[in-house]
């Protein structure tokens, strides 16, 4: 059995398929390194990531596959699931390993690899929709909208194009306090990716992203409080449905609402 | 500057506008520019939250006045209705939506009014906040006005200019029923704005063919509302009038809303406990087969039944009453053929169609495809020499449709329908 190890990172499994191309292998396993070997594998080859490698299998790849599929692919890897790996490294060799000229395996549901990472890939689509629908930003003093999330998947970088074309002329920052990293837009030019030092002394709950009292704009409790009275108003009491409610916003989102019925 | 008392009026308003069952925000893309504020996504538009009915919060749905002079029997508003009235000015309403906007809170705005002093009044005050919104705000995001009927044509076509969407609601689908229970509307009064609108819509597109920059008219088209079960009006008839609408080019979605009775004094309307939800769904699903799947009404309801089936999805319905139509062959029916399988939606047609050029798929590839087997399983065939299910399906001809009838209605289901029609029952004098 062909075991090859590399370092998590999507540059290494790049990498990986360039080297079972160039040893003329297909390793039956992708692990982590760190993670367990299984027990009958006479061949363990490391794959030392090389970003020139993993360059070379990326264009290969955007000349055989459909820019859906690649983004799918991209898509796929920012779930950061353990059970992405394999499927995906085994879906980007099958690419690889098709006649020229063949469709592309792409829309091949009934392949489990091309399955798994797509599905994977719609689930990374819909929670980056979810961004979408329930941040929240709080005004600050002097003008930044702030708003923390903390979603499953590594979805920020996916949203942020959105806000910046939607919210353009006001500066904000979006924070995921999950991975400790944000992007901040200065109502100008490109929303730079940013982190913090002393992540314990932001002025701002990194638990449910509520910014200090004292730092908040005079008129944001006004709005807030607006939004929570609408939210209770809008309600028809004949047609309470609290299921369809935690169907549509799952619990962990909740903390985050300014409509949080806690606060 | 916004106050307490401003709270209080938001709450007064929102209660009264939330009958209105629109909210969507689709239709329109339209990107963010540089010193404008927003922008629209298209598709089926972004649900900001959910209310605890479990309905969509996509825009600011609200009312400049509930105050109103005409006495329409299945609205709160109403003229003889003993509530507390309250209006919001243009410039509260412009900050709200403003604010509300740039906290990620809404997608944008949906605006209507009662009628005050007379229908031109009350719309010129509804074009001045649009107005107000995208010029001097230079708002970008969602707007969907609804037209005051009987306002002049002037007026609706300024209103359109700034507006995503605009809707008329026909309320009661016979002319008959609604003058019985409005008798300030009649059917002229809805259709005459809607075609206003369909002109404007048309004429803007003539204009923007000769001069680029022309203003877009009502980008996001019209949508209606129509209430269920506040009169006689059998499903057939509901949607029989939804296809007819559905034949003007601009109109996007007509939504129907499941009676409550809010007016319970009122002898001309029945007393519902409780609102028909199971017959609203039901009708979403049907509008739903119309506007996707390529049915048309005559084969959702007919003479021998004028109502929807409460305890299974009319598509499921079709299919128990067309047997002959099946077992559909996965591996080569076409898309149309596909899309009448029940448990088969759009999604997984379009993935079998894709997938199946790759070879021939078996009933454990559609079941990881997504198929919801436990439905399509009496539909379809695979062509397989031996079922990898455990036991060999029998088709829906084999079974009988009653049989297979019974085999798919979950007892929860049963037991909502059933709830429901006891409902109607004791509607019946
Ligand atoms: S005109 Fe509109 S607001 Fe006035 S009573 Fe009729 S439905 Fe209600």
């Amino acid at each position: 059995m062909t075991v090859y190890t590399f370092d998590g990172t999507l540059d290494g499994l790049m990498t990986a398929v360039f080297d079972a191309f160039e040893r003329h292998e297909q390793p039956e396993k992708l692990l982590t390194k760190g993670e367990a070997l299984p027990l009958f594998c006479d061949n363990v080859h490391e794959v030392i990531t090389n970003e020139e490698k993993a360059k070379r299998v990326w264009v290969g790849l955007e000349k055989r596959l459909t820019c859906q599929a690649l983004r799918i692919i991209s898509v796929s890897w920012l779930s950061e699931l353990p059970e992405v790996v394999n499927p995906l490294f085994n879906y980007v060799c099958k690419t690889f390993r098709q006649p020229q000229g063949a469709t592309s395996i792409a829309l091949n549901y009934a392949d489990p690899d091309v399955l798994a990472v797509t599905r994977i890939g719609w689930k990374v689509s819909h929670e980056q929709l979810r961004m979408k629908q329930f941040i929240r930003f709080q005004k600050a003093k002097d003008g930044t909208y702030l708003a923390v999330i903390g979603p499953d998947h590594n979805v920020l970088p996916l949203v942020i194009g959105h806000f910046r074309d939607r919210f353009n002329d006001q500066s904000w920052l979006i924070y995921d306090a999950k991975r400790h990293y944000g992007f901040y837009y200065e109502g100008l030019g490109m929303p730079m990716q940013i982190t913090f030092e002393n992540e314990a002394s932001v002025p701002f709950n990194l638990y449910d992203g509520k910014l200090k009292p004292d730092l908040l704009s005079s008129d944001d409790q006004l709005f807030q409080d607006l939004w929570r009275t609408y939210f209770k108003a809008i309600c028809i009491k004949e047609r309470l449905n609290p299921r369809k409610q935690i169907k549509e916003i799952p619990l962990r989102y909740w903390k985050y609402l300014t409509e949080n019925k806690k606060k | 500057m916004l106050t307490e008392n401003t709270i209080e009026r938001l709450r007064i308003l929102t209660e009264s506008a939330k009958y209105d069952v629109s909210c969507s925000s689709s239709g329109t893309v339209r990107r963010g520019k540089p010193g404008f504020v927003g922008n629209t996504v298209g598709g089926v538009g972004i649900c900001h939250s959910f209310s605890d009915d479990g309905r969509c919060i996509s825009l600011l749905k609200v009312m400049l006045t509930n105050s109103c002079m005409y006495d329409c029997a299945y609205c709160v508003n109403r003229r003889s209705n003993d509530i507390p009235r309250a209006t919001l000015s243009v410039s509260e309403l412009v900050e709200i939506t403003m604010e509300f906007y740039r906290r990620n809170y809404i997608e944008g705005l949906f605006l209507s009014s009662g009628v005050v002093r007379s229908p031109d009044y009350t719309m010129e005050r509804l074009v001045a906040i649009v107005r107000e919104l995208r010029t001097t705000q230079r708002f970008y995001g969602y707007i969907h006005l609804k037209s005051i009927p009987g306002a002049s044509q002037e007026l609706l076509s300024q209103a359109g200019l700034y507006a995503d969407r605009m809707s008329v609601n026909i309320e009661i689908p016979k002319e008959s029923s609604l003058k019985l229970l409005a008798p300030e509307k009649d059917h002229q009064s809805v259709f005459q704005p809607m075609k206003l609108i369909q002109q404007g819509v048309l004429e803007n597109k003539e204009d923007r063919r000769r001069f680029h920059h022309a203003p877009r008219f009502v980008p996001a088209g019209q949508s209606t509302q129509m209430i269920v079960g506040a009169t006689k009006e059998t499903d057939r008839d509901i949607l029989t009038m939804s296809s007819m609408l559905y034949t003007q080019p601009t109109m996007r979605r007509v939504y129907y809303s499941g009676y409550i009775s809010v007016n319970t004094y009122d002898a001309r309307l029945p007393v519902l406990k409780q609102p028909p939800l199971v017959r609203e769904n039901r009708l979403y699903q049907a509008d739903w087969l119309l506007r996707f799947y390529q049915y048309k009404v005559e084969e959702i309801v007919d003479e021998q039944h004028p109502d929807l089936d409460l305890e299974i999805d009319p598509k499921l319905s079709w299919a128990l009453r067309h047997p002959e139509f099946f077992p559909v062959d996965v591996n080569t029916a076409d898309y149309e053929t596909l899309l009448r399988v029940p448990g088969l939606g759009v999604k997984s047609a379009v993935t079998i169609v894709n997938s199946r050029r790759f070879g021939r798929l078996t009933s454990f590839d559609l079941k990881r495809i997504g198929v919801v087997m436990k439905k399509a399983k009496y539909f379809i065939t695979c062509h397989e020499l031996s079922s990898p299910l455990p036991g060999s399906i029998r088709s829906v001809n084999e079974l009988q449709p009653e049989r297979v009838r019974q085999l798919l209605v979950s007892p929860q289901e049963r037991k909502l329908a059933e709830k429901e029609k006891q409902l109607t029952l004791d509607l019946e004098p």
